[in-house]
């Protein structure tokens, strides 16, 4: 299948020139995180070096990779139908596969960014404020090489379940509701490696990360195949 | 797509909803270069035969070609790049403006020169100094226009156009009718749906109307003579003594009846030769003549009638 860079170059930039005209959506990517961060911050500074555990940090960080951009990919079908934008836009040569594509790119960069920056900040933290030896503890190689791999696979992966979850919604805030569900397999298997149901090691990681892989993959040709140009005009399939 | 095929032929094409009909049965040919009304009261099908014929909703049963290509899942991209639809609502995104709208839609066209482009649908519409206004800050009227740009900018070998004067106030809907007029002299073919009946006789060649099947299909002028007899509507001061005899065997009358106490309606085959041998008739007679005028239905009565046989003849 040939894609047109053009055509997805096209809905990725006007995407991006909405998020420059509109604040509140990459304000409202940037604090969530927060809100997820500030318990193990603060836990870090005050918290006995015996009851911290480094797998602690990847339910908190890729936490930040699973929700935030689930929320965002939630709306943004439902939302340009709710706005009358679609319709014009499908009416265009642009393909399904290209337009989902082009959608889910927009999430993702600036998720990637955001979660990055989290990440940086979150280890500045750790390394200048918490008391002596934790940043040995918690800040550790295999388990920083597995965030940093994980996180653009984790995010797309929330994206996808996102946009399937945003093309069959006629509402913005059920849609926004079941979008944040889309972050729990995340969370699950972030989960079962802090609490050390799962040992983090570089063959685990790599073995995870083509799960990942593939998973994205799939969920790419699903949430394609759910973007029914019929379905998104009329609201039904015959 | 060649010179000589129709820009849309749709032929029994039908989409069905459950059990309901959108559609039914529907069979019409567009030629090329002709400003084409689809006339209808609301629900009528109008909306769905527009997202039928452009690729967004699949037929149930039927066959279509449009701008060249059978209307067929495998064709929806190269019908898309040859057609074009402006929706009812204009869809435009609010907070970019007016370029920054158009230029998105370039790019998914893929039109060489661009900014070429713009440029011209920006001219084509009047827009060109409101180019950098947030789209958000338009008057519906603006939108309109800029919706009807966009859709221009593909220089399309179909347009459709869903309803592109509703709710505009005069002064817009003139503008608009403008515009459609102007497409019309570049030989696009559009391809209109309106419920405003004045705006389809004055602009479309021939128009056709829908009420879930078609009822009817021609030019307005055309479609007036087929369902409204030619009449000679005569009004005196007085009554007539006899009208009976005034109005027998008068060439080209077929017949009369009263419409008021000194009103008359001639049925006629040709009123050159009605209109003077009745005024001969009633001047013979004696009769004081107010007015001797032929009638005239507009669109509107074709329509009317047309719709309220639909009413009274109920569902099914």
């Amino acid at each position: 299948m040939s894609m047109s860079k053009r055509r997805v170059g096209a809905i990725l930039h006007k995407e991006f020139r909405e998020y420059r005209r509109n604040g509140n959506i990459i304000a409202t990517m940037a604090v969530i995180p927060l809100v997820i961060v500030i318990a193990p911050l603060i836990d870090m500074s005050t918290t006995a070096l015996s009851t911290l555990q480094s797998g602690r940090l990847m339910i908190y960080l890729l936490g930040i990779a699973a929700i935030v951009p689930a929320i965002v990919a939630a709306y943004s079908v439902v939302g340009e139908r709710q706005q009358g934008t679609l319709e014009p836009v499908l009416t265009t040569p642009i393909r399904r596969e290209e337009l989902v594509l082009a959608k889910a790119l927009a999430i993702l960069l600036p998720s990637l960014a955001i979660s990055y920056a989290w990440y940086g900040l979150y280890v500045a933290w750790v390394e200048l404020l918490a008391r002596p030896g934790v940043p040995q503890a918690i800040v550790r190689g295999p388990e920083l090489f597995a965030l940093v791999l994980f996180t653009p696979l984790v995010a797309a992966l929330s994206i996808w379940i996102g946009i399937a979850i945003s093309t069959r919604m006629n509402d913005i805030r059920a849609a926004a509701q079941l979008g944040a569900l889309a972050s729990l397999p995340t969370v699950l298997v972030s989960a079962l490696i802090a609490y050390n149901v799962i040992h983090v090691t570089l063959g685990l990681t790599l073995g995870l990360a083509a799960v990942l892989l593939g998973l994205d993959t799939v969920g790419w040709r699903i949430s394609s195949a759910m973007f029914d140009r019929e379905r998104l005009v009329t609201g039904t399939k015959a | 797509m060649s010179e000589d095929a129709p820009a849309l032929s749709v032929d029994h094409l039908t989409k069905r909803f459950g059990e309901r009909a959108a559609f039914d049965g529907v069979s019409l040919e567009v030629d090329r270069g002709e400003v084409f009304g689809f006339l209808g009261p609301n629900g009528a099908g109008k909306t769905t035969m527009v997202r039928t014929l452009g690729t967004l909703i699949a037929p149930t049963s039927g066959s279509a070609w449009v701008a060249g290509y059978p209307l067929a899942p495998e064709n929806g991209e190269e019908i898309r790049r040859r057609i074009s639809i402006m929706p009812e609502s204009p869809g435009l995104y609010v907070r970019l403006s007016v370029a920054e709208n158009l230029e998105c839609f370039a790019e998914l066209y893929e039109v060489a020169d661009s900014k070429g482009r713009i440029g011209r649908a920006l001219r084509a519409v009047n827009l060109e100094d409101r180019a950098g206004d947030a789209c958000g800050r338009l008057s519906k009227g603006l939108r309109q226009r800029v919706a009807l740009a966009r859709a221009l900018l593909s220089e399309p070998e179909v347009l459709f156009l869903d309803e592109p004067t509703s709710g505009l106030d005069p002064v817009a809907t003139r503008d608009v009718h403008d515009l459609i007029e102007g497409l019309r002299r570049a030989g696009v073919t559009v391809f209109l749906t309106t419920h405003r009946l004045e705006e389809a006789e004055r602009l479309c060649d021939r128009v056709a109307i829908l009420d879930t099947t078609l009822r009817t299909i021609g030019r307005p002028n055309q479609l007036r003579e087929q369902l409204f007899s030619k009449t000679l509507l005569i009004k005196t001061v007085a009554a007539l003594a006899d009208a009976g005899r005034t109005f027998a065997g008068l060439p080209g009358v077929e017949g009369w009846h009263l419409d008021g106490p000194a009103s008359y309606v001639l049925d006629i085959s040709d009123s050159v030769l009605a209109a003077p041998a009745a005024t001969r008739a009633l001047v013979a007679a004696g009769a004081d003549v107010l007015s001797i005028s032929e009638s005239h239905h507009s669109l509107e009565d074709v329509y009317l009638r047309l719709i309220d046989e639909d009413k009274g003849a109920g569902p099914g």
